[in-house]
């Protein structure tokens, strides 16, 4: 079974956001990159799948150079190959653009997938659309926010999440699959990975190699402001005694609030 | 005109689809034209008088038998069957787990890109400009369409509905044909949590528990009060979910859910940064930390600096009487 994951490199959870107003995008300056959260999950999938079933898995992420790193660390969770589609395009988080670009990597380079994992949304640009939009340019199945995968030859059943249930989803390969957490523990790289890793070429396509027009590849969506939030003012708090300080709060809630 | 996809689950309208149909409709008065709702599924034109009362002129029934389940391939089919028909220069989809899987295939197939999650919507220049908040909310982009239709998901819980006018206008059916090998994927079955029956993403009220709750038992503390508060329901801190003292479906933040509640209530979380990004949107929030130095505090409007485990019993009472008042 070979299966093809796509990771993004996103700045650090913890990262505080900074903006550069001049070009109305997030300054990199002094953040931590890492693989997606969610992308590192589909990874720890694609490696149990492999486990389980034979075959390769191969990790794709479309960005600058900076993006290798991010492959390295794929390839020292135990990834057999990886490869980097380069893009040096401002971010406008126009999924489609991505979708486009990934479903071309894929026929070009990987005709004989069965499954693409993919995370179900990228942490920062928070945009849940790639993975379905990927699914209908290749016609294929899609199952989005994943936290229980099956696969037996062919055949495929997943369990979905939705509002306060799950979906139990059946489908049949070639597929799309993105992951929520809780589909599993991803495992940390080990020293041997790691070194095994270094020693491993990433290919660097472009989109000439991948018969991308410009006009395939021009963002569809443009931002036109980007500004922090609007900052919390921090209320009031009070340290009485148990009793007195639920009913100041309640009383809050009901009078000044008015929620309750 | 603006098109507005209503969602139904399980026989029902969902509010968030009203809630998208008002905002459409305030948008649509704006650019001068008119708000259309599309409801997908077979029969589920019964459905129509719940929602022309939120803004719809004319309300579009897509039908088959193989639209009976969700699936965002056959779906999108036949919304795509639709559009090409009437053509609207805006659609907006609920930013649900429904909208986000389905709104991303119908704008692959119309060869558009989509604005996810959007926290507002304006017009500019006889276009639309809308607010999508990134990085979890650490920062908010305006974002323009230069493809057309201009296609946005937007969130639950922030958008007001309108004051319901008529429940009559014009039902248009249209029977859609589906060639049965376009559906991927069918819905097997639905698996509900026995206490979930309401998301923490569509709650008026969540109350949420941190590491400060000590174990998994406790949590039934906040599932009381969840019992007497309307709408509500319970979230967690990563902490929490990692200790596996509660499901992840709870959890709030940025690598868990987004909320924007009336009411978010933080018992014994400390407000790490990732959990601010998911719950600082909120309406009004309220805390208790015995440590009176916690983070979350920063966010509160109201905070207690004491022991959770001696003020909930209180909170209980008052809460109580409050209510029933
Ligand atoms: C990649 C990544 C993603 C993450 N995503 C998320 C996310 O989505 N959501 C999230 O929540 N976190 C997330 N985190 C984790 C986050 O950094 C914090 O570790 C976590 O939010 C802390 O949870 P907590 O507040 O419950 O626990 P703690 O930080 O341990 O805080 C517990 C609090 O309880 C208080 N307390 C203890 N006993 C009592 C008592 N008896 N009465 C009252 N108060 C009491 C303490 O004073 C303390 O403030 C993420 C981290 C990473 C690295
Ligand atoms: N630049 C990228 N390169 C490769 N995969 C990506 C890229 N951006 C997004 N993805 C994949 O698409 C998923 C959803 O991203 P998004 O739709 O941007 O939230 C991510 O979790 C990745 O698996």
């Amino acid at each position: 079974m070979n299966i093809c994951v796509f990771v993004k490199r996103v700045p650090d959870t913890e990262a505080k956001i900074r903006i550069d107003h001049e070009t109305n995008s997030i300054s990199e300056e002094g953040i931590n990159f890492i693989l997606s959260p969610y992308d590192e999950v589909a990874v720890e999938e694609a490696l149990r799948l492999r486990e389980a079933n034979g075959g390769t898995v191969t990790v794709v992420s479309v960005g600058n150079e900076e993006a290798l790193t991010t492959l390295k660390k794929c390839l020292a969770m135990g990834a057999d190959e990886a490869v980097l589609v380069k893009d040096e395009t401002p971010e406008t988080y126009d999924g489609l653009r991505t979708a486009k670009i990934l479903a071309r990597a894929v026929e070009k380079r990987f005709p004989d997938y069965s499954l693409l994992l993919f995370g179900k949304q990228s942490v920062g640009a928070d945009n849940a659309q790639i993975p379905a939009m990927v699914a209908d340019l290749l016609n294929l199945p899609q199952v989005n926010v994943v936290t229980k995968l099956e696969i037996d030859g062919n055949k495929g059943i997943a369990h979905r999440e939705i509002e306060g249930a799950l979906e139990k989803v059946s489908f049949s390969l070639p597929a799309v699959v993105s992951a929520q957490k809780g589909l599993n523990e991803p495992r940390y790289e080990t020293l041997k990975g790691i070194m095994a890793a270094k020693k491993k070429e990433i290919p660097i396509v472009t989109f000439e190699d991948l018969g991308l027009k410009e006009e395939e590849v021009t963002p569809l969506l443009e931002i036109t402001k980007l500004e922090s939030p609007p900052q919390r003012q921090a209320g009031k708090i009070i340290e009485d005694e148990p009793e007195e300080a639920a009913k100041q709060m309640v009383k809050f809630l009901h009078e000044e609030a008015k929620i309750i | 005109m603006i098109l507005v996809f209503i969602e139904i689950r399980e026989g029902k309208v969902k509010k968030s689809s009203l809630e998208v149909l008002s905002e459409g409709k305030r948008r649509a008065d704006e650019l001068n034209t008119e708000a259309h709702a599309v409801l997908v599924g077979h029969g589920a034109g019964g459905l129509a008088p719940e929602v022309f009362p939120y803004g719809a002129s004319k309300v579009h029934v897509l039908e088959n038998s193989l639209l009976a389940h969700y699936s965002a391939s056959s779906f999108s089919l036949a919304l795509v069957s639709l559009v090409e028909e009437i053509k609207p220069e805006i659609i907006f989809f609920p930013a649900t787990s429904m909208g986000k899987d389905l709104a991303p295939r119908l704008a692959a197939k119309l060869g558009v890109s989509l604005a996810t999650d959007c926290t507002s919507t304006a017009c500019k220049d006889g276009k639309l400009e809308v607010v999508r908040p990134i990085f979890a909310g650490k920062a908010f982009a305006t974002v323009s369409f230069k493809s057309s239709p201009q296609i946005a998901s937007l969130r639950p819980n922030v958008f007001p509905l309108l004051e319901p006018g008529a429940e009559k206008g014009e039902v248009v059916k249209k029977e859609v044909v589906i060639p049965e090998d376009q559906i991927k994927g069918q819905v097997a079955e639905i698996i509900r949590e026995e206490d979930a029956e309401i998301d923490v993403t569509e709650a008026d009220i969540v109350v949420s528990g941190g590491r400060g709750m000590k174990g998994p038992e406790n949590f039934d503390l906040l599932r009381e009060l969840t019992a007497i508060l309307p709408h509500s329901a319970v979230g967690a801190s990563r902490s929490a979910v990692d200790a596996e003292w509660i499901d992840h479906q709870h959890q709030v933040g940025q690598t868990g859910k987004t909320v924007t509640p009336n009411l978010y209530m933080a018992f014994g979380i400390s407000g790490a940064i990732q959990h601010l990004a998911g719950m600082s949107s909120s309406k009004c929030i309220v805390a208790v930390n015995k440590d009176p130095e916690a983070s979350i505090f920063k966010v509160a409007d109201f905070g207690i600096a004491g022991d959770l485990f001696k003020v909930i019993p209180h909170l209980k009472e008052e809460l109580k009487k409050a209510i029933s008042e």
